[in-house]
């Protein structure tokens, strides 16, 4: 199984990569561009076939190490790979 | 008074403190590999400036699952003092030893210059030798050290006198303009609630011996000896 896992900045927290990103976006002639958030994007393949325990899992990795629940937030989806 | 500095692929800070640990100390460090599973009986364990693991995922999220952080969390929770400087403080964030989180600084560059920090609390383990509101000048050297945790947390950390030092000018004054990376509140250091572990960001151990420019980061290394 693949899980395709996102990681994004929880609302109000400052992105400062993300306003580089919109100025530069700006500076090549992008109008109306009126936010940009950076966020990270990792795939994990995984040995289990059992769904439910393989939510489970990719859960924990991402609560203990994927994602800094400070800041981030998480969300994931699984495949069959 | 026994001392351990823990280093990490991509350490780079460990001499530094080494050097200073045993010039006010008397008595070298012993150096521990973060592949390690236990710290040596130690009154002081640091965790040093560096890029642990090239900074891969986050600063100091790999260094904080590493197998000798075990032992460190076991100990900082038994009562050993724990000093993490720069990605050391990245790493305490991490392993949830101190609240909220160093992000990127707010200008995007790296900041390697001297700073100067208000002393907010004098009653930690690592500034009883610090005046109240005296202003240390040391160096700061990193990409990632503007201090983050919700506004809950932050008046918290400030209700119980847990902002150690604070970013300010020359004078003392806590300026936006003196906030060298975005932190919020202009905070440089933060301690837990008993004062036995202290997370910052600029180094005070390349702020010991004049040739250096300041010997102002000196006086935590000797509160650290007189508390011991």
């Amino acid at each position: 199984m693949k899980a395709r896992i996102r990681i994004t900045l929880k609302n109000g927290v400052l992105d400062p990569q993300g306003k580089a990103i919109q100025n530069a976006l700006g500076g090549l002639g992008f109008k109306g561009v009126e936010e940009v958030r950076q966020g990270k994007y990792i795939e994990v393949d995984l040995a289990a076939t059992d769904e439910a325990a393989a939510r489970a899992e990719v859960e924990r990795m991402c609560r203990e190490l994927l994602a800094n629940t400070v800041i981030e937030d998480y969300a994931f989806e699984l495949a069959a790979s | 008074m026994k001392s351990s500095v823990i280093v990490f692929p991509g350490t780079n800070r460990e001499r530094d403190v080494a050097d200073v640990l045993a010039a006010v100390t008397g008595t070298a460090p012993k150096i521990v590999w973060h592949g390690d599973s236990e710290v040596p009986q130690s009154d002081l364990i640091v965790l040093p400036g560096g890029f642990s693991f090239g900074d891969y995922l986050r600063c100091g999220a790999m260094a904080a699952h590493s197998p000798i952080m075990r032992d460190v969390v076991a100990k900082a929770k038994a009562g050993v003092p724990v000093l993490g400087i720069c990605n050391g403080f990245q790493i305490l964030c991490e392993t949830g030893l101190l609240p909220g989180v160093l992000q990127r600084n707010a200008s995007l560059k790296f900041i390697c210059k001297d700073v100067w920090l208000k002393v907010e609390s004098t009653r930690t383990h690592f500034t009883g030798r610090y005046n109240q509101g005296e202003v240390a000048q040391m160096i700061c050297a990193h990409g990632d050290g503007n201090y983050f945790a919700d506004s809950a947390t932050l008046d918290r950390l400030e209700g119980d006198g847990r902002v150690v030092f604070r970013y300010c000018d020359p004078a003392g004054n806590v300026t936006p303009e003196a906030n060298a990376n975005g932190a919020q509140r202009n905070i440089a250091g933060i301690a837990d609630p008993t004062g036995r572990i202290l997370g910052m960001m600029p180094h005070p151990e390349n702020a010991a011996e004049a040739l250096l420019g300041s010997i102002d980061g000196r006086k935590l290394f000797e509160s650290v000896l007189a508390a011991a």
